[in-house]
């Protein structure tokens, strides 16, 4: 288990954390399901969480974000520490959360959907360089957001957040039940948000996808990070790792 | 003159206006009651209660601070709709996350407290309240003669569900109000501030039954129980639309007042039933309502 600041490429020893997780403890009801997660993320970064399923990996993700019951421990972003906000407040500090559902209204259509979310920041994408990104979505604007295939409803959840300003996203399991020509591109779009500088947490299943495009991989078995192996020492540690997700 | 089906034109129109007046209260109210369960999954129960406040609020502003009817229209549903935007704030944000049971007793419990109240100051007998000058009269149309002031209310009721379903359908506003409705959660998460959506929305609910009750005041007498007698019906009407649909609302309203309407002609011992006997039936062939969506 880390129990310090995780150790971190050579670049976070010279910046301080975009997010720094200390202690994050959640609960469902009565339910405790986190017990104590601890990991760093440095600006421009991409950290997925790995783990098997019901390790804690999507709560980690939704205590950051303030949509679960329960919380405590210390999420400090960017210097403000968050655990006591509510989640719209979090979201105006510029996270941008794709939940694991993809969170497309059915009573809205593609284009409400996509303008729902307020902008919260300036430098989000315009509507053209989002299309620009995902053509798909342009072709169904007028259609109700539940009708687009699993692949066009990601790209729209990814695409809405992106035109908030959000600079530090937070994936949930971007790539679950798509074809694999859909994840080249979902990959693709995660690369050039990194090239762009964006900040993001992925928590995937498939560690080979995340294997193309994440800085950092941290390791989640029943509630708390239980290691970290950097994306370059991935090839070294396949046999731990395969251990950890039972592979 | 010609006679439909052995009926006289002016009866049977008469009937129909009658219908329409009462479809137009039953549309408004029951668009209320759909806003209001849409987003804060609340049977408002006191809705009934919030009408005949807006009627009382018509008549006080009259009789005490000489303020017309126009006025008293527009500050009516303002002052009502305070009035549900403390109630939201006070308590029923403490029972929004329990069962709808525990709201629907509360805003019961409401309004009785509510006309009590108001039967204790005003007695159940009924005050008058006049027609505008600028509506007193109608018009011979030959087949019927319509009251001007009738054919306002059904009107303005018009105008006013079509402004509403306009405003939650076509607008920026509206796409929060359907998208906090149907994942309050996620829509938080994006920076909308959904706990005052829930405040507003139950303000502009309450609000529309204290404009119905402005409109209402000339036609029936202002008395405490006027919310009560017609707020079963108006239940009626919304599930029979489907619960939470605005469009149903609208439309099953309008509707619903005519079929009665046209009941009274027609078989007048079933007009009081009729309502029932459709919300049954729908029921029984369509239990998310003829608008509404099915779980």
């Amino acid at each position: 288990m880390l129990t310090e600041a995780a150790p971190s490429p050579a670049k976070a020893a010279t910046i301080a954390p975009m997010l720094k997780v200390r202690g994050l403890e959640a609960w469902y009801g009565e339910s405790h399901v986190l017990h104590g997660i601890d990991f760093d993320v440095a600006p421009g970064e991409v950290v997925t969480l790995l783990g098997r399923n019901g390790a804690g990996k999507t709560t980690t993700l939704k205590s950051i974000m303030g949509v679960i019951g329960k919380r405590k421990g210390s999420v400090v972003l960017e210097g403000a520490e968050t655990i006591n906000l509510p989640s719209r407040a979090i979201a105006r500090l510029g996270i941008g959360y794709v939940p694991e559902e993809r969170g497309i209204y059915a009573s809205l259509s593609v284009e409400e959907n996509l303008m729902l979310p307020p902008r919260v920041r300036p430098g989000g994408l315009s509507l053209e360089q989002i299309f620009t990104l995902f053509p798909n979505i342009k072709e169904r604007l007028k259609s109700q957001g539940t009708k687009l295939s699993g692949g066009e409803q990601q790209m729209l959840a990814i695409g809405r957040i992106l035109r908030t300003g959000a600079h530090f996203l937070l994936l949930d399991e971007p790539t679950e039940g798509l074809a694999p020509v859909i994840i080249d591109q979902i990959g693709a779009t995660i690369r050039r948000l990194k090239q762009d500088g964006y900040t993001i947490i992925l928590v995937e299943q498939n560690f080979r996808f995340a294997a193309t495009v994440a800085d950092r991989h941290y390791v989640v078995e029943q509630g708390r990070v239980i290691d970290m192996i950097e994306n370059d020492q991935l090839d070294a540690n396949i046999g731990k790792l395969h251990g950890y997700l039972g592979v | 003159m010609f006679e439909l089906l052995g009926i006289p034109p002016q009866a049977l129109f008469g009937q129909v206006l009658l219908g329409l007046i009462n479809g137009s209260f039953y549309a408004i109210l029951s668009l209320g009651l759909a806003v209001i369960f849409g987003l804060l999954n609340i049977i408002n129960f006191s809705h009934g209660a919030q009408y005949m406040m807006g009627a009382f609020v018509a008549w006080m502003c009259l009789n005490y601070l000489g303020i017309n009817y126009w006025a008293a229209l527009l500050l009516a549903p303002l002052i009502v709709g305070a009035t549900g935007v403390v109630i939201e704030r006070l308590l029923l944000k403490r029972i929004a996350h329990v069962d709808h049971l525990y709201g629907l007793l509360l805003t019961f419990g409401l309004a009785l407290i509510i006309q009590g109240l108001f039967r204790n100051s005003y007695g159940s007998s009924g005050l008058p309240y006049q027609i505008p000058a600028e509506l007193r009269g109608g018009i011979n149309l030959g087949f019927m003669f319509l009251p001007w002031y009738r054919g306002w209310v059904v009107v303005a009721s018009l105008v006013v569900c079509l402004s509403t379903w306009f405003l939650i359908e076509k607008t920026k506003l509206g796409a929060y109000l359907r998208a906090a409705t149907e994942n309050p959660t996620l829509t938080q998460a994006f920076g909308i501030n959904v706990p005052l959506l829930v405040t507003l929305t139950y303000g502009f609910g309450v609000a529309l039954a204290g404009f119905a009750g402005v409109l209402a005041a000339p036609i029936y007498s202002v008395n405490p129980n006027m919310g009560a007698d017609l707020i079963i019906v108006v239940f009626a009407v919304v599930v029979i639309g489907g619960m939470g649909s605005i469009l149903g609302a609208i439309v099953t309203g309008f509707s619903l007042g005519l079929i009665e309407g046209l009941t009274k002609v027609f078989y007048p011992e079933g007009s009081a039933t009729v309502i029932f006997i459709i919300m049954v039936l729908v029921l029984l062939v369509r239990p998310a309502g003829l608008f509404g969506r099915a779980a």
